[in-house]
C-alpha cells in the first residue's frame, strides 16, 4: 500500500498564500503541535522540566514563549500548547512526552486545528472586524481565546504586524473566507 | 431647475453642484447636502404622506430624529424604504422617492382617509374590526396594512456587503458637538485611546448650525479645528456617519457606522455599513437635545417646522423652506432663528411668542401673549392664524411656519439599562437620573446644560472625571469663550382648540386621541403608547413623547414627572437587517465544518446533509439511481453482505488523561470503568443529574492511564463541557486532564463481512487482526500503509463485524481513497448517515431520538449497565419515584403486520380498538427506517412494559397523517440479536 499523503486544512496539497492589499494571509501547515497539561499538583514540576528537559520557559496567562525548536502558548489553567517544525517533529506528542515523563500529560493537537498567519501594517485593522479581542493592546507574544467569524479561535499576538489565527481545522474553510472578506472590506 | 430657496453662504460647497431626482424629477445641491435640504433649496416642501391619514407633510427636523420626510433611496436591491430625509447625503445621481402614496405624491387616493377621521380615531380597528373573527387575518389585516404604513421594499436581494467590528477604548464619547469635542479634545490630549462617534457626516453638532462665535471664531470654524486637532492624534479614533444606537452591559456599546450610504454604490468587496460593538472602560453621553413642538390646529402641513431645524437649514446649508418665516415659540431659543433668517435675509413677518413678557426681537414684528390657531394650505403652508393677546384674530401670509416649543435633552442612551430620566424644572424636559449604565457620564445639552459655554465646560469636566477613575490625569484645558445665554421658557405644549393638533406626526397621534385614550382609561404612558400608537416607529417619538405626556398630565391632573416615560430601548435609530446578519449571510450563515473525506465525497457526487455546522455525506447516488431510497438500500445491503465505508469523525473525541483516569470515568459513566483492562472499548451511557440518559458512546483504554471517550456527534461540546465541569468543579481533587481530539483524527468505520479483510491491506503487516488477536472491542495504537500512526477500535454501530480506524486527520482524505481503493476487490460502498440510521436501527442501536431528554437508562433497555456498586452522574436521581416503575416505557422494535405499509417517526401506538387519546397512548415511535434487509418497514418505539409484550399488536396512529397502522412488537434487534457477527 503505498504511503498516505497529506492534505492542507484548506484541502490542498500546500498551503494557500493569498495577498491582499497590505495584507498576506499565509496558511501554516508546518507547524506540529500538543497540548500539555500539568498532572495535578505538579504545575511547579511540569515549568522547571519543561526548561530543563526542553529549554522553554512555559507562559504565564494569556503569554507565549519561543525558545527554537519550541514554541508555547498558553490556552487553559496548567495547560500550554507546544509547537515544532512538523518535518522534524511530526511526533512530537512522543518526544514531549519522553522528555517531561509523568508529570504531564501530553496529547497530540497538530491535526486538530488550522492556522493562518496574517501580516502586513493593518492587520490589527482586520482583527476589528474578525473578534473582539483587544489586539491593538496585545503586546507582541500576547495570546487569547476568541470567537473569529463564529469559531473559537486562539488569537496569538506574534509581533506588530503579525498575528496567527488558530482554529478547529474542520473550520478551515469557512474561517478562510471570513479572512478574506474581511481582509477585502479594509483593503 | 433653479434652487430658488437657497441662501448665500452655509457650510455646502456651492461650487460643486449635484444632481439627483426626486420621484423621477432631476433637481440640483451641492456637496455637504442632504437630500432635505437640497429639495428645500429647490422649493419642495411636500416630501411624504403621512401614516394613517394620508396627510401632505413635509420636513420638520434637520436631524435623526425627523418623524415626516421619510423616502424610499435607491431602487432595485438597494432600495431602502423609510429612510430619513434629514440624514441622507446627498450624492450624484440620487435617487429618492415619495412613499406611501398612490398614484403620486401631490394626488394622494389614500387621502379619502382623511375625509374619514372621525372614525378612524386612535384603537379604532381594535373596536371595528371585531367580526367575524377570522376575517381579521386574512380580510382586515392586509387591508389595513396596505392603506397604512410606510416604505416598501422591491423584494430583490440586496447586492451589497455589510461588516461588523470590535472595537475598544479608554473613553467612548457620543456625539461631536461642543460638550463631545471639548471632551475628546481634553482626553486625547491626556493621552487616552479615545472613540469619537457622531451620526452627523460633520462633526460639530449644532456649532455647524449656529452663528454663534466660539474662541473668537465661527463655531463651525472651531469645531474643524479641533476636529483637525484629533485626526492627528493617534489615540483618537473618529468615526462620523456613526450612530451609537445602545448601551449595553459592561460598557459596551452599538454603533452602526454607514461607510458608504452617501456614494451610489459601494466599490467592490467594500461594505455599505459596518455593525461595530464597542468595548469602552469609560463612555460621556453627548448626544445633544431635540427641540419640540407646540401642538396647535393643522399644525402638520408642509411648512410647519422646528425652529432650530430651520436655522440650520439656514446656517448650515444655506436653504430655507421659504422666503417668508413665522415664528412661533414660548422660549427666547425661538428668537435667534428669527435673528439669523433676517440675517439671512428671510423676510420674517411676525414673531408670535405665547409669553406676554418676551424679549424685543430686532427686523421683525414681535406678538407677545399670542397663539397661532390654525394653518392653511392644502400641499405646503400658505398662512396661519393667530389669536393676539388682545383676542383678536390675524392671519399672517407665510410659507413656513418655524415652532419651538424648548428643547428635551436626548437621555435615551442613559435609559437603555432600564434608568430612568428625572425632571427638571427649569427646562420643563426630562433629564439623566442617577441610575446611568455602568461607566456612563453625560455632558452637555443631553445633560440639560444646554449653552455652548455650558456645554464646553461639561464635556471638559465629564472627559477629566472619567480618566481619573481609570488612573490617567487630563489637564483642564483653557476653555474658549462661547455663549452662555440663560434658558427663558414657558412651558406650554398644545393651543387648545377643537380641530386636530398633531402631537406624533409619523403616527397621526393628535391631542384628541391622547384625550381619546384618557377618556377610555389608558392612562398610563405605557397603555398610551400601545392604545394610540404615539411614540412608535421608525422615530420612536423624539419629537412627539413630550407633548403628549403633558397632554396626559393635564388630562389626569398629575404632573408631567408623575406621569411619567415610557422605556426607552435600543435602537435610538434604526438599523438595518443587513447590518445585523454582517457577513453572516447566505452559505456563510454559520461556519461549516467539513469531514476529512469531504472533498472526496464531493468528487463522488455525494449528497451532504448538516448535522450542527458538520456536513455530512447522506448518501453517494451511483449513475441511474434516481431515488435516494435506492441509494441507500443499495449501501446497507452492501454494507451488509461485503463491507462498506463510512467518515465517522464528527463523533466527539476526548483525551482523558491522569492517574485517576478511570476512577474520573467511573463517576461520570453510569456503568463501571475502573477494571477495563487496557487495549479494550467498553460501551457506556452518561446519566444526568436527574438521572435521565444524557449521551452514549465508548471509552477505549489505550494506557493504564489514558482513555479516549467518544460521544454522539450532537453532544460532543455538551459532554466535553460536562466533563471539564465534573473535573474542575466536582472532583478537583482527581488527577485527570482532559482535552478534545475530534479534530485531530480522521476516523472510518469499515463494515461487513469482509471488513477485516480490507483492513489486512492497509495496516501493516506487524499488527495482527485476527478474531483472536484483536476481538470484539479491542482497541489499539498501530500503523498503516507503510508507517502513518492510526488508532484501530473493533466496535459496531452497524452490528456487523466492523472497525473503526483513525488516522491523523491530514491523511484522512489519503485514507479514505486507500480504503476505497484496497475495497475494490470486495465492491465495497462508501456509505453515509442515511445507511448508517437504517443499519442502527437494524440493530437497536439507540441515537438521538431515543436519547430525547425524556428517557431513562431502564426506558432504553440498558438498566442493567446502571451499576449499584458505585457512585456516578445521576445515581441517586435515577432510582426516585416513577423512574423505575414495571409499565415503564421500553424500547422495543416494530414491524407492519401488512409489509407494505410504512411506520412514521412520530406515530403513536394505541391498542388495536378503542379510542385514540393521551389517556390510551400505549407508546410512540421515535425512528423509522426501510430495512432492505428485512423487505419491510421498521420503527423503533418506546412501549408500555414492551419487554412483555413481543408479538403483541397494536395500532400505530398519526391523525394528522390520517394513518392507522397494524404493527407487531418485536425485538429492537431485528438484525443478528446474538450478535454473532460483530464478534466474528
Amino acid at each position: 500500500m503505498d504511503k498516505l499523503t497529506a492534505l492542507t486544512p484548506l484541502g490542498a496539497r500546500s498551503a494557500r498564500v493569498d495577498n491582499i492589499g497590505a495584507l498576506e494571509i499565509r496558511e501554516v501547515v508546518d507547524q506540529a503541535m500538543v497540548s500539555v497539561a500539568a498532572r495535578l499538583g505538579q504545575v511547579d514540576l511540569t515549568k522547571e522540566t519543561t526548561t530543563a528537559k526542553l529549554g522553554l520557559v512555559l507562559p504565564d496567562v494569556g503569554q507565549s514563549t519561543v525558545a527554537p525548536p519550541f514554541a508555547a502558548f498558553w490556552m487553559g489553567p496548567d495547560q500550554w500548547m507546544v509547537s515544532a517544525a512538523h518535518n522534524a517533529h511530526e511526533l512530537l506528542a512522543a518526544e514531549v512526552k519522553s522528555a517531561l515523563g509523568s508529570v504531564v500529560s501530553v496529547v497530540e493537537q497538530t491535526d486538530g486545528w488550522c492556522r493562518f498567519d496574517v501580516s502586513g501594517e493593518t492587520v490589527c485593522d482586520l482583527f476589528e472586524r474578525l473578534c473582539n479581542a483587544p489586539v491593538r493592546q496585545m503586546a507582541p507574544g500576547a495570546v487569547t481565546r476568541s470567537s473569529v467569524e463564529h469559531v473559537g479561535a486562539f488569537v496569538w499576538r506574534l509581533n506588530a504586524e503579525n498575528i496567527a489565527v488558530i482554529a478547529p481545522r474542520s473550520s478551515a474553510k469557512s474561517l478562510h473566507h471570513a479572512l478574506i472578506a474581511a481582509t477585502t472590506s479594509i483593503a | 431647475m433653479t434652487q430658488r430657496n437657497r441662501l448665500t453662504g452655509g457650510l455646502v460647497d456651492q461650487s460643486n453642484p449635484l444632481n439627483f431626482s426626486f420621484d423621477g424629477k432631476i433637481y440640483q445641491g451641492y456637496v455637504g447636502d442632504t437630500l432635505a435640504s437640497a429639495l428645500l433649496a429647490n422649493g419642495v416642501r411636500l416630501m411624504g404622506r403621512s401614516f394613517k391619514y394620508h396627510r401632505p407633510r413635509g420636513v420638520v427636523t434637520a436631524g435623526s430624529e425627523e418623524p415626516n420626510a421619510l423616502v424610499e433611496l435607491r431602487s432595485g436591491g438597494r432600495q431602502e424604504p423609510n429612510t430619513r430625509a434629514t440624514t441622507a447625503e446627498l450624492y450624484g445621481g440620487l435617487d429618492a422617492n415619495s412613499q406611501n402614496r398612490w398614484p403620486s405624491l401631490k394626488h394622494d387616493m389614500m387621502a379619502i382617509n382623511d375625509r374619514f377621521s372621525n372614525f378612524l380615531t386612535a384603537g379604532f380597528y381594535y373596536k371595528t374590526f371585531m367580526w367575524p373573527k377570522a376575517f381579521w387575518e386574512k380580510i382586515y389585516e392586509p387591508i389595513i396594512r396596505k392603506a397604512a404604513g410606510l416604505g416598501s421594499l422591491t423584494g430583490a436581494a440586496d447586492p451589497d456587503l455589510y461588516d461588523k467590528g470590535f472595537l475598544h477604548c479608554d473613553l467612548l464619547i457620543v456625539g461631536a458637538g461642543p460638550a463631545g469635542l471639548m471632551a475628546a479634545v481634553t482626553a486625547g490630549r491626556a493621552g487616552a485611546q479615545v472613540i469619537l462617534a457622531d451620526e452627523d457626516f460633520r462633526m460639530g453638532g449644532r456649532l455647524n448650525s449656529e452663528t454663534h462665535q466660539v474662541g473668537g471664531m465661527p463655531g463651525a470654524d472651531w469645531a474643524a479645528r479641533v476636529v483637525a486637532e484629533l485626526a492627528a492624534m493617534g489615540n483618537v479614533r473618529l468615526m462620523a456617519r456613526s450612530t451609537v444606537f445602545g448601551a449595553y452591559d459592561h460598557g459596551v456599546y452599538g454603533v452602526l457606522e454607514r461607510v458608504a450610504d452617501h456614494i451610489a454604490i459601494p466599490p467592490a468587496g467594500k461594505p455599505r455599513q459596518i455593525l461595530w460593538r464597542i468595548y469602552s472602560k469609560r463612555a460621556i453621553l453627548c448626544a445633544g437635545a431635540t427641540e419640540r413642538s407646540i401642538a396647535f390646529e393643522n399644525n402638520d402641513r408642509p411648512g410647519v417646522m422646528m425652529a432650530g431645524a430651520v436655522r440650520a437649514y439656514a446656517n448650515r446649508w444655506a436653504a430655507t423652506p421659504d422666503q417668508n418665516i413665522a415664528i412661533f415659540t414660548n422660549n427666547d431659543d425661538g428668537h435667534r432663528t428669527a435673528a439669523d433668517l433676517i440675517a439671512k435675509g428671510v423676510n420674517v413677518p411676525a414673531v408670535i411668542d405665547i409669553r406676554p413678557d418676551a424679549p424685543k426681537v430686532e427686523g421683525t414684528e414681535l406678538l407677545t401673549g399670542a397663539q397661532v390657531i390654525g394653518s392653511k394650505g392644502r400641499l405646503g403652508l400658505t398662512d396661519v392664524s393667530v389669536r393676539l393677546a388682545s383676542g383678536e384674530i390675524r392671519r399672517i401670509s407665510c410659507g413656513a411656519l418655524a415652532v419651538s416649543g424648548g428643547w428635551n435633552p436626548n437621555v435615551h442612551l442613559t435609559c437603555h439599562q432600564r434608568g430612568r430620566p428625572t425632571w427638571n424644572e427649569g427646562l420643563a424636559a426630562f433629564v439623566p437620573g442617577n441610575s446611568l449604565p455602568m461607566g456612563m457620564s453625560v455632558a452637555g445639552a443631553a445633560l440639560g446644560d444646554l449653552s455652548t459655554h455650558g456645554a464646553l465646560k461639561g464635556g471638559a469636566d465629564a472627559a477629566v472625571s472619567a480618566l481619573a477613575d481609570l488612573g490617567i490625569t487630563a489637564s483642564r484645558l483653557v476653555l474658549p469663550e462661547a455663549e452662555d445665554a440663560p434658558i427663558r421658557l414657558t412651558p406650554f405644549w398644545h393651543v387648545s382648540g377643537t380641530g386636530r393638533a398633531w402631537l406624533d406626526l409619523q403616527n397621526d397621534v393628535t391631542v384628541k386621541d391622547v384625550k381619546l385614550a384618557h377618556q377610555e382609561n389608558f392612562v398610563s404612558v405605557e397603555h398610551l403608547k400601545r392604545y394610540t400608537t404615539l411614540g412608535m416607529a421608525t422615530d420612536q417619538g423624539k419629537t412627539s413623547n413630550m407633548g403628549a405626556l403633558a397632554v396626559m398630565a393635564e388630562m389626569t391632573g398629575k404632573s408631567i414627572p408623575e406621569t411619567g416615560t415610557t422605556i426607552f430601548r435600543p435602537p435610538y435609530t434604526p438599523v438595518s437587517m443587513g447590518a445585523l446578519a454582517g457577513r453572516s449571510v447566505g452559505k456563510e450563515f454559520h461556519p461549516t465544518r467539513l469531514t476529512p473525506s469531504h472533498h472526496w465525497a464531493v468528487e463522488q457526487g455525494a449528497e451532504f446533509v448538516e448535522v450542527g455546522n458538520w456536513l455530512r455525506a447522506q448518501w453517494f447516488p451511483r449513475k441511474g439511481e434516481t431515488h435516494w431510497r435506492e441509494s441507500v438500500d443499495r449501501e446497507v445491503t452492501q454494507t451488509r453482505n461485503s463491507v462498506g465505508i463510512c467518515d465517522v469523525t464528527t463523533l466527539g473525541k476526548i483525551d482523558v488523561q491522569g492517574a485517576d483516569a478511570a476512577e474520573f470515568l467511573n463517576k461520570i459513566y453510569a456503568n463501571a470503568f475502573a477494571k477495563l483492562p487496557v487495549g479494550k472499548v467498553r460501551y457506556g451511557l452518561m446519566l444526568r443529574e436527574d438521572g435521565i440518559a444524557a449521551d452514549d458512546g465508548t471509552a477505549a483504554r489505550l494506557a493504564e492511564d489514558h482513555f479516549v471517550v467518544t460521544t454522539t456527534t450532537a453532544n460532543a461540546v455538551t459532554v466535553y463541557r460536562n466533563m471539564e465541569f465534573a473535573r474542575q468543579c466536582l472532583w478537583p481533587d482527581l488527577d485527570v486532564q482532559l482535552i478534545s481530539t475530534t479534530e485531530a483524527w480522521a476516523q472510518y468505520a469499515v463494515a461487513g463481512p469482509n471488513a477485516r479483510k480490507l483492513l489486512q491491506k492497509i495496516v501493516d503487516a506487524d499488527f495482527d487482526l485476527a478474531n483472536d488477536a484483536f476481538p470484539f472491542m479491542a482497541c489499539g495504537e498501530i500503523t498503516v500503509c507503510g508507517g502513518t500512526r492510526a488508532r484501530l477500535f473493533r466496535i459496531s454501530f452497524s452490528g456487523e463485524l466492523a472497525y473503526e480506524i483513525a488516522v491523523p486527520t491530514r491523511y484522512g482524505d489519503a485514507m479514505i481513497r486507500a480504503l476505497m481503493a484496497a475495497g475494490e476487490e470486495f465492491d465495497a460502498v462508501p456509505y453515509g448517515t442515511e445507511a448508517l440510521g437504517v443499519m442502527r436501527i437494524e440493530k437497536g442501536h439507540a441515537a438521538g431520538n431515543e436519547l430525547n431528554g425524556t428517557t431513562t437508562a431502564l426506558n432504553l433497555g440498558l438498566d442493567r449497565m446502571v451499576s449499584g456498586k458505585k457512585d456516578f452522574i445521576g445515581a441517586v436521581l435515577s432510582k426516585r419515584d416513577g423512574m423505575n416503575t414495571d409499565d415503564a416505557l421500553c424500547l422495543v422494535g416494530i414491524r407492519p403486520v401488512d409489509a407494505k405499509d410504512r411506520v412514521p417517526a412520530g406515530g403513536h401506538l394505541m391498542a388495536i380498538s378503542g379510542p385514540v387519546d393521551a389517556a390510551h397512548d400505549q407508546g410512540y415511535v421515535t425512528s423509522a427506517a426501510y430495512s432492505p434487509t428485512l423487505n419491510s418497514a421498521i420503527g423503533l418505539a418506546f412501549v408500555k412494559g414492551g419487554g412483555e409484550r413481543m408479538g403483541e399488536r397494536l395500532r400505530l396512529v398519526n391523525p394528522l397523517e390520517g394513518i392507522g397502522t397494524l404493527v407487531e412488537i418485536v425485538s429492537a434487534h431485528f438484525v443478528d440479536p446474538e450478535g454473532e457477527k460483530l464478534r466474528g
